[in-house]
């Protein structure tokens, strides 16, 4: 398999990433773009670590790694929002800053 | 274009599509249910790119529990009687960022990769990848459990009520 079809796809997805993040109101769903945005990076981890037939596995352990801290940052993400939405009654990201 | 590429690309555009409707989609609860669909069509370019294991990982984690995690958050904030558009007012400098972002990343890809192949001559087992995990990669895994950890506390520190903080 070329190894341009999933580098392309995780380009893609990182650019719908940046888009989900600096378009959406909801903060909730600002956490759901970075969620995609590392989907895509890990993305590229395994193609590379494919491509590169790693003795070590590099590229899927640090995969792993990359699941594992983004299961901590949502978790914490969603707590932050949580506290915002009961400190002002809203998690639209325009009306918090303003 | 063998069969592996002409199934992946098929998942890929599943993937950029379900992603797309995700970042787009007005009603909540929809966006995170198409970013389910993305995730399991990447888990599936993870099966054929050699990676089983990564993919069950995937599919167990990214698609089992954050888009849960992530649903409940929707239902928990949900604001009543007030209908907002979705997006901000920079929705379309968002877009010519994001489609700089991708036009960018893709095209150092192909200047720096055209004509790359994966072989596939290492599959990503479970015990291939375990033995990598916990030979070579075990003090960073153990450091990982901690991080979880403090992830864990903070969590449940941020969630308590005011009253008793």
């Amino acid at each position: 398999m070329s190894l341009l079809y999933p580098l392309l796809l995780s380009s893609a997805l990182f650019g719908i990433g940046v888009y989900g993040v600096l378009a959406r109101r909801n903060a909730v769903l600002v956490l759901l773009g970075v969620e995609l945005m590392l989907n895509s990076v890990t993305l590229n981890l395994v193609a590379f670590d494919a491509w590169f037939a790693d003795a070590l596995h590099t590229g899927q352990v640090l995969t792993l790694f990359t699941i594992a801290l983004a299961a901590a940052e949502i978790g914490l993400g969603l707590a932050i929002v949580l506290a915002l939405f009961r400190a002002v009654r809203t998690v639209d990201v325009d009306e918090v800053g303003r | 274009m063998n069969g592996t590429e002409v199934v992946f690309v098929v998942l890929s555009l599943l993937a950029v599509g379900s992603a797309v409707l995700a970042m787009t989609s007005p009603q909540l609860v929809h966006a995170a249910l198409w970013l389910v669909v993305t995730l399991g069509a990447v888990a599936g370019c993870f099966v054929l790119m050699t990676a089983e294991f990564v993919a069950w990982v995937q599919v167990l984690v990214y698609v089992g529990s954050v888009v849960v995690l992530v649903i409940f958050a929707l239902m928990l904030t949900r604001q009543s009687g007030r209908t907002t558009a979705e997006v901000t007012g920079n929705r379309w400098t968002a877009a010519v960022l994001g489609l700089v972002a991708a036009v960018g990343l893709g095209a150092t890809m192909v200047a720096g990769f055209a004509g790359e192949r994966i072989e596939g001559r290492r599959i990503g087992t479970a015990a291939s990848i375990g033995e990598a995990l916990f030979t070579d990669w075990v003090l960073p895994f153990e450091i990982l459990s901690g991080v979880l950890l403090a992830a864990l506390v903070g969590a449940i520190v941020l969630s308590r009520s005011g009253s008793d903080r």
